[in-house]
């Protein structure tokens, strides 16, 4: 009974309790003393609060007493709460909201990297760019070369970066090393990369001072990153003047796996019959392959993907040897087989780490016949890798990997010279380890460190080197930066040179980078400086050694906006690039063929929304390049004539019912100006033939046709 | 003595209960009303942390909730780039609590949809498909919670509006999708005072906009 009087007494008291009041009141400024409008300022559980005016101040009536909660929020701050004590008697409360850690805010390392995604907000491309890019004809190193640092190499395919060559660039697709990435072409005549653009959802080309989880490229690195789940159901179909293609992707419900594969048949007889081609084909190319993945999601944080190609290519090609003055062909006929597999295991273990497994074989097999020789190469490559990382408070991460490859590589000819025949084979193998170390260490939101290094140790050459890799990256203003990269970098010489009996030791290249970035929603501003040093570069001229050396030093620019003309997004890159390098067989140190002084670019794209067309046009310039005049005492003394080229590209995109479609018509060199990239001179250096395109224009129509299993039809949303 | 001490008691706490409903509907009802008549942002900002308070107060309740999420989504309307995605997120956060405190709801559903759709306009080429598809999905799952809501059909309107024919869009397909909504919210009775019951003069904005060549 009594216990119940006291209860019912005490209820009074709470519920006279109620109506004490107290006023909060105050002002809301952040770290620079500016205020915070639109603050959220409560009493925790309760109806009690208010909102911040344009001034930061605040003021409101809180009905509860005693002990209470006060939080205060608003999107780009952290959020506060202390407990205070609410008696009746007015209470002032001022309080410095801090800005919470935004990707955007946050400085990251952009010395020597351009990237390309969808994920991270700023980038300086996005997936996209790369498919609508005119010039690159779909092709990822196609577009890569409108970006600064690059050059405009034609005769050879691979991206020569600063000075480098292409096979100085190492891809990659999702961390596992990709051997042959272009497809096997004949003489003077670049071919195209192997993969589909539409496969990766985020590029990183990085032209120098890259971090230590990279390795053997002593120029540049692509690192390709496979797409996760489709969105959707798909089927597609695609028809062009060069070949068809039939895929389909499914995904299952509940969005945790999907698998697809895709076939593809190209041949270019019938373009070639009807656009001539200055080298006489005895086969036209011909390609047929396909792909396979599958992708599963194993937790909400873990996923597991495969990714399978192959690819049957075979084309033959006769050109008029320059030594000969009857007339006489040589002839080039190649076979190639190419398979590349590639499996990786992403998985959250715990708050703090991430692991990162992946092992990928590929095999590539080349049969060559010429009039003398027949000649089959084979190279394969098992690799596996694994990389944990751990976050280190909100910013920071340490990652530490090793990485094996066991590679194989072999050449069978059997062929005859003037006086008798002969056969040679020669069998190559390769047990190649390696393991790093790197920290980002975010010593303010504004201030990042990296610091790294790699160990390689490649049994052919048996010889362990470190690397040491570290950067710098200061946060100056809202949208700029600036940052400084240094590093070491091996590679093991060039495939052609493992066969000798003394086999070279490792290539090996110094980067210091200096960059200066602005980058807001509409705008890319890029400045970078670098010097390369090479070192124990591959030279032939008494015996294999690794006597050469070299250097190269430029300046890389780049711009794009995507705002001051309504619905034009264009860029224009420009590089300078002087180097020279003593290396293989030249007598001293000299610029070589794949270097062009001054390098630009100029890419524009517009979308005409009434019409659903969009267009591209692309310009690219080079100065002249070095080539070899056995008449000229001076070593690679003479310049090719300054390398223009215009291309166009339009696609015409259209929904009809189910089914997405998309004609995309495009011309390469459309002004049909005359390009040479070299020259190639007789022995006796009376006669000369100029190495140039195989024809003077390109032309591409295809259809490529989609049907979405699932609703598609909001495919684009033009309420922006 | 003991039963009039308890019937006291029991009557004081009911009183108490009424009360606090009570409180809840009119501080609903005060900011829904304020709700129907602005798109300013600084307003919709003070709505939603009204919303919020109440949200926080009032756990077992979904509309707190949904109607903070609402006022997120019309947010980004005003804005552009990443902030889209910033209000976005908030939205979400709102809109999932709602649907654990009530799932399967129609409502909760159309905006949902509503996020997912304002999401493409950081940038249409690259997210229209995606998010596009994931609009529609979730509009229809509105449409299958509740026949008679005319919301989702109003959505499904805009979604074709801003859609270039090309692309399966247009006026032309955009207005039977209104015309539909509009005739819904003719017999459409909200549940209470505070349930959702938007829509409907934009509707007939749209159908207007619809007719204008």
């Amino acid at each position: 009974m009594a216990r119940l009087i006291a209860l019912l007494i005490l209820t009074n008291l709470s519920i006279q309790g109620l109506f004490a009041q107290t006023k909060i009141s105050g002002k809301i400024t952040d770290q620079k003393k500016q205020p915070v409008p639109g603050v959220n300022i409560l009493i925790k559980d309760s109806y009690d609060g208010g909102t911040t005016d344009a001034n930061g101040n605040y003021s409101f009536i809180a009905n509860d007493t005693g002990e209470v909660v006060l939080a205060a929020s608003m999107i780009g701050f952290d959020p506060i709460e202390k407990k205070i004590r609410l008696t009746g008697s007015d209470i002032n409360f001022n309080t410095v909201m801090k800005e919470s850690l935004n990707e955007l805010k946050v400085v990251t390392i952009s010395a020597g990297t351009i990237e390309a995604s969808d994920e991270k907000k700023a980038t300086v491309l996005k997936p996209l760019d790369i498919v609508t890019t005119a010039s690159a004809q779909g092709d990822i190193v196609g577009a890569l070369k409108t970006l600064p640092g690059a050059q405009q190499v034609g005769e050879s395919e691979g991206l020569f970066v600063r000075g480098g060559t292409g096979t100085e660039t190492k891809t990659l697709i999702d961390g596992m090393v990709v051997n042959n990435p272009f497809y096997t072409a004949a003489p003077d005549i670049a071919s195209r990369g192997r993969f589909s653009p539409f496969l990766f959802k985020g590029t990183i080309f990085s032209t120098g001072g890259y971090s230590a989880q990279y390795g053997q490229g002593i120029s540049s690195v692509l690192a390709l990153e496979t797409q996760d789940l489709p969105d959707r159901t798909s089927s597609t179909i695609a028809l062009s003047s060069v070949g068809i293609g039939v895929g389909h992707n499914q995904l299952w419900t509940e969005k945790k796996m999907s698998a697809g594969f895709d076939l593809n048949y190209t041949n270019l007889l019938p373009y070639f019959q009807l656009i001539k081609q200055t080298p006489e084909y005895t086969r036209a190319p011909q390609f047929s392959g396909g792909s396979v993945n599958f992708r599963k999601k194993t937790s909400p944080s873990g996923i597991i993907k495969f990714y399978g190609y192959f690819n049957l290519g075979d084309m033959g090609i006769k050109t008029l040897s320059i030594d000969s003055t009857n007339g006489f062909k040589n002839l080039f006929d190649i076979n190639n087989n190419n398979i590349y597999t590639n499996l990786t295991y992403k998985e959250r273990l715990g708050e703090k780490y991430i692991l990162n497994i992946g092992a990928s074989y590929s095999t590539n097999v080349d049969k060559i016949k010429t009039w003398t020789d027949t000649i089959r190469s084979q190279s394969d490559l098992t690799q596996g890798r694994i990389v944990v990382s751990r976050g280190i408070g909100r910013l920071s991460i340490i990652r530490v990997g090793a990485e094996y490859q066991y590679s194989y590589d072999a050449f069978k000819i059997d062929g005859r010279n003037s006086f008798s025949r002969y056969h040679r084979t020669s069998e190559v193998f390769d047990n190649y380890t390696a393991g790093f170390t790197e920290a980002d260490i975010y010593l303010t939101t504004k201030l990042v460190w990296r610091a790294g290094v790699r160990a390689e140790n490649s049994t052919l050459i048996n010889k362990l080197v470190f690397s040491p890799r570290t950067s710098i990256a200061y946060k100056v203003g809202e949208f700029s930066q600036v940052s400084f990269a240094y590093g070491q970098f091996y590679q093991k010489p060039d495939r052609d040179y493992i066969f000798y009996p003394q086999v070279p030791g490792y290539n090996k290249a110094t980067h210091y980078i200096l960059n200066v970035q602005r980058v807001d929603d509409y705008h890319t501003l890029r400045a970078e400086i670098y010097y390369k040093k090479y070192d124990n570069l591959t030279s032939t001229l008494n015996d294999t050694s690794n006597s050469g050396t070299g250097y190269a030093q430029g300046l890389d620019i780049f711009w794009r906006d995507k705002k001051t003309f309504k619905g034009v997004d264009y860029w224009i890159s420009y590089t300078y690039l002087d180097t020279k390098r003593q290396w293989l067989n030249y007598p001293k140190e000299v610029t070589p063929p794949f270097a062009a002084t001054h390098t630009t670019s100029i890419v524009f794209k517009k979308f005409f929304t009434k019409l659903n067309i969009s267009t591209g046009v692309t310009y690219s310039y080079a100065t002249g390049r070095p080539y070899y005049n056995p008449n000229n005492p001076e070593f690679l003394k003479d310049r090719t004539i300054d390398f223009h080229t215009v291309g166009i590209n339009a696609a015409y995109l259209r929904q009809i019912g189910r089914c997405f479609a998309v004609l995309a018509v495009s011309v390469g060199n459309v002004i049909g100006n005359e390009q040479v990239y070299s020259y190639r001179y007789s022995y006796d250096g009376m006669r000369r033939s100029a190495v140039g395109p195989p024809a003077k224009r390109f032309f591409f129509v295809g259809l490529f046709l989609s049907f979405g299993q699932d609703r598609s039809k909001e495919v684009i949303d033009n309420n922006n | 003595m003991k039963k009039t001490i308890l019937i006291a008691l029991i009557a004081l706490t009911s009183i108490g209960v009424k009360a606090q409903n009570k409180k809840y509907i009119s501080a609903m009802e005060k900011n829904v009303a304020e709700l129907d008549t602005t798109r300013d942002a600084t307003k919709l900002q003070n709505l939603a942390n009204n919303f919020e308070r109440i949200a926080g107060a009032e756990k077992a309740e979904w509309l707190p909730n949904y109607y903070a999420a609402y006022c997120y989504v019309n947010m980004t309307y005003s804005t552009k780039g990443d902030m889209i995605d910033t209000y976005c997120d908030k939205a979400d956060k709102f809109i999932n609590k709602a649907d654990s405190i009530s799932p399967n709801n129609s409502e909760i559903y159309t905006i949902k949809s509503q996020i997912a759709s304002a999401r493409i306009s950081v940038n249409p080429m690259s997210r229209g498909q995606k998010y596009g598809t994931e609009s529609a999905v979730l509009r229809d799952k509105a449409k299958e919670f509740d026949k008679t809501n005319p919301r989702p059909y109003y959505l499904e309107g805009t979604a074709y509006f801003y859609t270039p024919p090309m692309f399966g869009g247009g006026k032309d397909k955009a207005k039977p999708a209104f015309e539909k909504a509009l005739k819904m919210y003719e017999t459409f009775k909200p549940a209470s005072s505070i349930s959702p019951n938007w829509g409907k003069r934009s509707t007939e904005y749209f159908i207007k906009e619809c007719d204008k060549k």
